[in-house]
């Protein structure tokens, strides 16, 4: 076991652990340890995104989720007052069923995963660089790429217009 | 044991499932919004790896794009939910029952 298994398997335990903590966190119901704790979960998956050799796309998770996304999130739980929220207690039946929803789809990946055992073939050569993403992107994917600008832009207005204060 | 593209795939489905069961679970639409960003990492975690494993860069434009949308998913979302607290003084799902009968 080489240095990058070794750094795969902290990286996935720190992911999947504050995952868990996002959402059910057992000391404390508050919304702020939640959106901290996906902090966590977020920078440990750029980790991941690093040793699959997607390094832009590692910075862009820091920059855009943890970094934009999250601030975002903070600032809504300030500006609501969420005290009387964080008492309540999670309902027993909601639990069952997502036990038994997210069992069934886990039982119906994990058999996929191992009827069709994807590994084999060369060993990976391809690095997620600026340039080489850059390149595909101003290429291949121009159009994509300018209507997704069209939609931050659509976004941008809606958020504008949804929270005025008031809707005539 | 070498870590492949099953080892990346299993931590994906692994993190769905959290966000999966965060959404059914909790009752706080913040909770419920910040579960469902967890899914969305999940999918891009997938496709990282499949992109970096079928030595395709394609997979990474994709991600490029989810993020994108997911970062305006979240700006008109959190202006919904503030302007229905405006409104209704709660952000929590079990009082939003303007759609029951």
């Amino acid at each position: 076991m080489d240095l990058v298994d070794i750094l795969f398997y902290v990286f996935a335990a720190l992911t999947l652990g504050c995952g868990v903590l996002v959402i059910a966190n057992p000391l404390s119901r508050n919304p702020v340890t939640s959106a901290m704790f996906l902090v966590l979960t977020i920078i440990s998956m750029a980790g991941l995104f690093v040793l699959l050799h997607a390094f832009f796309l590692a910075a862009v998770q820091i920059l855009v989720y943890a970094g934009a996304v999250i601030v975002l999130f903070l600032f809504v739980i300030m500006l609501l007052d969420l005290k009387a929220e964080a008492r309540r207690k999670i309902k027993i039946y909601g639990l069952i069923a997502g036990l038994i929803a997210v069992g069934a789809i886990l039982a119906l990946f994990f058999k996929n995963l191992i009827s069709t055992s994807p590994n084999g073939g060369s060993p990976p050569t391809i690095e997620g660089t600026t340039e080489a993403l850059g390149k595909l992107l101003f290429t291949g994917y121009v159009l994509p790429f300018e209507v997704v600008s069209v939609l931050l832009l659509v976004a941008m207005i809606g958020v504008i217009l949804l929270s005025r204060k008031k809707l005539e | 044991m070498h870590v492949g593209l099953e080892q990346y795939l299993t931590v994906s489905f692994l993190l769905f499932a959290l966000g999966l069961l965060g959404v059914i679970m909790r009752r706080n639409l913040l909770v419920i919004y910040m579960s469902l960003e967890l899914m969305l990492n999940a999918a891009n975690l997938a496709l990282v790896a499949f992109s970096r494993f079928n030595n395709k860069l394609d997979g990474q434009v994709l991600v490029f794009f989810i993020i994108t949308v997911a970062a305006a998913e979240v700006s008109v979302g959190l202006a919904l939910i503030v302007a229905l607290y405006r409104r209704r003084q709660s952000a929590h799902v079990e009082d939003l029952t303007g759609l029951k009968l």
